[in-house]
């Protein structure tokens, strides 16, 4: 567990981390809390030969309202994340969601920024963003440009970062008031991966659903946006039935690996188990 | 106040500022610890030290066609690349195991488990020596691996140990198989097979104590310095029994014992890891010697959890008879026991299976039969004993599910069937089926204490109504109470049947107090963390009358401490503790004889009250034992010598027998697998007790250690021989969120052979917790018709049995 040999760069503006990464090429990784890319270089199954760490950057810290989204820098931590009165008011599943990974010591440093780009299935944001419906702003030599969460986990480790991108903003779309979240997650201990999570968003008009979006995390190479299972649900009053076959279309998409956190068919109803206790928490925290 | 409130008043008072047996005195070397001045041997830095690493094997079993060093030597920084063609000529390349085997230090022909050490790189730094084991160039043929041991004895099975295919009688005698390693049996066959014959009612159930590790926080290492002029090595590791590792280190190198100095700083965990000796240790030895400069091994997680001692991987097909009543006649037992590639088990050398015939647990079963047979297979060797005397929590895990197993087909109540069987308090000392001599126990007072504090009938009450809610689907949670009742047998032990490559089992205290009464006390044990300097000291502080502040406790370092067999198998307390107050009660004689001197009467006038003699009806006329002190050295009485000190070498007369009653109370949500513990009591008795502080905080360790392997803890391999989940990241190691909270309780039956009645303690909560949570999951399920179910109990393992009893939807 001692990585190999690499050399460590500190830019301290956007610009120039974007020159060194597309100077450097293949060769070269930004890290950021690096508690995904620092275990695997010390494992030797990542040895990057440039570290090009965005901690010196001004201007990637923060979260503020802005038109109709909250946009955080890709450097907040999830410490910071689990801290701030605005997204506790607007968008309470991201801090329910940051509590549940890992542990206070890496909650410090660990940011959502590095959980999205990684590309990591494990990682708990991205099936949280999609979910939401997050944009991703990527700045590269041309400027930034934004792109779905939704579109951009292309399989695990890749994305759709091109050479020299750095993902610097996250956008997440004000939900609307009264609307109702919970993220599910089944570990086996603290800093632990998920065997399976859920997030889910709904809202409700009486006791029919209006809208319900789900994300999944790590029963795939990629996190997954259960879109057919939300639409099963728009509609209905949340009924066992519908209930049901929301859980079935989830748990379809699923592929998840067999590890030691369990075999594959275990990991892919547990994706379904956890889906129905965030619906029923979700649902039980709408406010029609 | 009358004179006698006054006098008792006092007594107390000095009583209590001696801090010695029965005080919750806090650890003394939790100042340096918690303050992060702990001196470990990754700590040491010596000048011109190198750093050492393993060219590992990526294969469960192959043949090696070449090794090619010249690149990794070609790096800037790499000094030396050993391989076992470097070791053969000095006759290294091969290590004699605790076991009576040998073990490879460098795989010469063929490697035989994944991440074996095939070469020893040596570079300038930690960070040059991991790059240059990339560029070492290893051809192998892969050879086809057997990691199931059932299939290990099979005729056509490949045979794995070729080095000795035409030896067909081991350490521990014949061998049917060229891997097959030993078969072991005890107790009467026949007198057995004729109960089983006519018994009234008889279980059988393969129950597996499955392979996990120890994984102590700091893992194996060690820096070995050689001086050439001097011709003297010393070698700082993490060494459980720092002694036998000079011994060994001995005999196999050929330096003389004394100019080998052995010393283990401290020690950050062991449970059995750090008794066995290593291929890092003997590299980094042969390394220094060669280059006559320090050469540094310190063995990263996925080595530590992957190649040094696992323990466990024992299959262990039990069975009892007993009489429609209740009553158990029989006990027999088959253990398939893998050992992995070589045999390095940790045990006393003529136990090949450790203690397993403790099996009969707290129970007057009048035969028994074991039957041990130690197979080879592609995995990591060891088999030490995880925080338990050897092989003691397989054998109390054997009794204990088998209780539980029995009492469901008679469809009797698992606390009412022990309590029918419990070897009596008046049968002590106790002969048992399978040879030994339990010294003392009280074992139906215990239970009783155990089941009413935790209530244990309102507790079955209220899982019979959780039961019919469950059926009528208004719960998905499902209750389970475990039981364990343990008894363990440690303080190995009498010279008669215990001794590690011939050296006996004795061990030592050296006590020597200061003209001006403190005292410096060596031990031949090695704390890895139990707190040997806060409790020594409080034993010294009872016989001697001094405060245990003043008592300096050093283990560890092989030039200064006398000789002992080290610190394993809660051996501590029951024989260097002994060696301790007899070496105590010998400086206290001599005191007497001062004491006498000063004050001017006869010895036999004296009497000893808390920190001095006083003469007898005469109170106000006494020598402290600081004051004696002083006049042992400076006014010793005519004709004595001088000083006062002392030294004791303990044979213990017998093992001593701590036993304990737990339960386990978990509720499980069927629909994940996720088993919670909602209550887990453990009333333990190991005798006398020295510091409850220490006990307690033993047990909690005990039991977390307990949870993490019944619950989930393991090293898997899949069929290639690839192990499995060899990090932290997936090897279960339970944080303070996950482990259940403790409640501890105690009796207190004294051992009767044992100088202060003591019998040690640190590991009956493992062994006694294992099974009680594997009792609880069991329990649990019982009721749907489950059967047995196999450790470990986590959660997709779980589900998978609610899958097969179709509970979910």
């Amino acid at each position: 567990m001692i990585p190999g040999t690499f050399a460590y760069h500190r830019p301290t503006t956007i610009d120039s981390a974007v020159a060194l990464l597309i100077e450097l090429g293949e060769d070269a990784r930004p890290l950021a809390g690096g508690h995904s890319l620092i275990p695997l270089m010390k494992t030797r199954l990542a040895s990057p030969e440039h570290l090009v760490d965005l901690t010196g950057i001004d201007g990637l810290n923060g979260i503020e309202r802005s038109d109709g989204d909250v946009v955080i820098g890709a450097m907040t931590t999830q410490h910071s994340l689990i801290g701030s009165s605005l997204l506790s008011e607007l968008v309470p599943i991201v801090r329910e969601t940051s509590l549940r990974i890992a542990d206070p010591q890496i909650r410090y440093k660990g940011t959502l920024g590095g959980n999205c780009a990684n590309g990591d299935p494990g990682n708990d944001m991205p099936a949280l963003m999609q979910c939401l419906n997050a944009r991703y702003v990527l700045t590269g030599n041309e400027g930034p440009r934004e792109v779905a969460a939704r579109d951009f986990y292309l399989g695990a480790y890749e994305t759709a970062l091109a050479a020299g991108e750095i993902l610097t903003a996250v956008r997440i779309p004000i939900p609307a008031p009264g609307h109702g979240y919970a993220y599910e997650k089944l570990k086996r201990k603290v800093g632990d991966y998920a065997t399976a999570a859920a997030a889910v968003m709904i809202t409700m008009a009486g006791d029919t659903c209006t809208s319900a979006s789900i994300g999944l995390t790590n029963v795939a190479e990629t996190p997954l946006w259960a879109e057919e299972a939300g639409r099963l649900l728009v509609g209905t009053k949340l009924d066992e039935g519908s209930i049901a076959s929301a859980v079935a279309a989830a748990e379809a998409i699923t592929d998840p690996a067999s590890d030691m956190r369990g075999p594959a068919d275990y990991r892919t109803k547990m994706a379904g188990v956890m889906l129905r206790r965030a619906l029923e928490r979700a649902r039980s925290r709408a406010k029609a | 106040m009358n004179e006698q409130v006054k006098i008792d008043l006092d007594r107390a008072e000095r009583a209590e500022k001696l801090q010695g047996m029965g005080c919750k005195r806090k650890r003394v070397e939790d100042i340096r610890f918690t303050q992060g001045k702990g001196s470990y041997v990754d700590d040491l830095k010596l000048p011109g030290m190198v750093f050492g690493d393993f060219v590992r094997s990526p294969h469960a079993h192959a043949r090696i066609v070449s090794i090619d060093t010249s690149r990794a030597k070609a790096l800037p920084g790499v000094i030396a690349v050993l391989t076992a063609a470097d070791l053969k000529p000095l006759g290294l390349h091969y290590m004699p195991t605790l076991a009576g085997d040998v073990q490879a230090v460098l795989a010469e022909e063929k490697v035989l488990f994944q991440n074996q050490e095939v070469a020893f790189v040596i570079a300038e730094d930690r960070y040059i020596a991991s790059d240059a084991t990339e560029l070492v160039d290893v051809e192998y043929e892969a050879l086809p691996c057997i990691v199931d041991p059932f299939r290990s004895m099979l005729p056509d099975a490949p045979i794995l140990r070729e080095d000795i295919k035409d030896k067909m009688t081991g350490a521990h005698g014949p061998r049917k198989h060229p891997n097959h390693i030993f078969e072991w049996q005890i107790g009467d066959k026949q007198a057995t097979d004729d109960v089983f014959a006519k018994a009234d009612v008889t279980i059988k159930e393969m129950l597996v104590d499955h392979r996990t590790h120890p994984s102590p926080l700091e893992t194996c290492q060690s820096v070995a310095s050689f001086d050439k002029v001097k011709g003297e090595l010393t070698l700082w590791g993490t060494f459980q029994a720092p002694h036998v590792i000079r011994t060994v280190v001995s005999l196999i190198s050929g330096l003389p014992e004394h100019k080998i100095h052995v010393i283990a700083p401290d020690i950050g965990g062991g449970f059995g890891n750090k008794v066995g000796a290593y291929a890092g240790y003997v590299c980094s030895v042969v390394g220094s010697i060669v280059l006559g400069v320090p050469v540094k091994w310190v063995e990263d997680r996925m080595e530590n959890l992957s190649t040094t001692s696992f323990a466990r991987d024992y299959h262990m097909t039990t069975e009892l008879a007993a009489t429609k009543e209740g009553k158990i006649v029989g006990m027999r037992v088959h253990v398939l026991a893998d050992h992995g590639a070589f045999d390095a088990c940790a045990d006393p050398s003529k136990w090949p299976a450790g203690f397993m015939n403790i099996c009969t647990g707290s129970y007057d079963i009048p035969v028994a039969h074991l039957v041990v047979d130690g197979v080879y297979t592609n995995k990591a060797s060891g088999g030490v004993a995880y925080r338990c005397s050897f092989r003691v929590t397989e054998a109390v895990f054997a009794i204990e599910r088998a209780i539980e197993v029995l009492a469901q087909k008679l469809g009797m109540d698992s606390a009412e069937l022990r309590m029918k069987n419990f070897i009596r308090a008046e049968q002590f000392p106790y002969q048992s089926a399978l040879g030994w001599e339990y010294d003392s126990g009280n074992y139906h007072v215990a239970m009783q204490k155990a089941m009413d504090t935790i209530g244990y009938r309102q507790l079955r009450a209220e899982q019979a109504e959780k039961r019919e809610a469950f059926k009528r689907g208004e719960t998905r949670e499902l209750m389970g109470i475990g039981i364990s009742f343990f008894t363990e047998i440690v303080g190995a032990g009498p010279a008669k049947n215990c001794d590690i490559l011939g050296v006996a089992m004795f061990d030592s205290a050296e006590i020597r107090i200061h003209p001006t009464g403190s005292v410096i006390a060596r031990m031949g044990t090695k704390s890895q963390g139990q707190g040997h300097e806060t409790t020594y000291a409080q034993i010294i502080a009872t016989e001697l009358g001094i405060p245990a502040d003043d008592i300096m406790i050093e283990e560890g370092n092989t030039d200064t401490a006398p000789y002992g067999l080290g610190t394993y198998g809660s051996r501590s307390t029951p024989v260097a503790g002994a060696a301790t107050a007899v070496a105590a009660r010998k400086i206290k004689a001599k005191a007497q004889m001062i004491a006498a001197h000063m004050l001017e009467v006869h010895e036999g006038d004296l009497e000893w009250d808390i920190d001095r003699f006083r003469v007898k009806g005469l109170p106000e006329k006494f020598k402290t034992m600081k004051e004696i002190a002083w006049s042992a050295y400076n006014a010793p009485p005519p004709n004595m010598e001088p000083g006062l000190e002392a030294v004791n070498y303990y044979e213990p007369p017998n093992m001593t027998y701590p036993f304990g009653a737990y339960f386990c109370i978990m509720d499980i949500d069927v629909d994940t697998g996720v088993a919670k513990t909602r209550r887990f009591y453990a009333l333990d008795d190991c005798g006398t007790r020295i510091n409850p502080m220490i006990i307690e905080g033993q047990v909690h360790g005990g039991l977390t250690e307990a949870f993490a392997c019944a619950m989930g803890q393991e090293i898997r391999y899949d069929e290639m021989g690839n192990v499995m989940g060899a990090s932290f990241m997936d090897f279960f190691l339970p944080t303070a969120v996950e482990t259940p909270k403790w409640e501890t309780d105690f009796t207190v039956t004294p051992s009767p052979h044992h100088p202060i009645g003591a019998k040690g303690v640190g590991e009956s909560p493992h062994v006694g917790g294992v099974p009680c949570f594997s009792n609880a999951v069991n329990d649990a399920y019982a009721f749907l018709g489950a059967g047995n179910i196999q450790m470990p109990h986590d959660a997709w393992r779980l589900w998978k049995v609610g899958e097969r009893l179709g509970l979910h939807a």
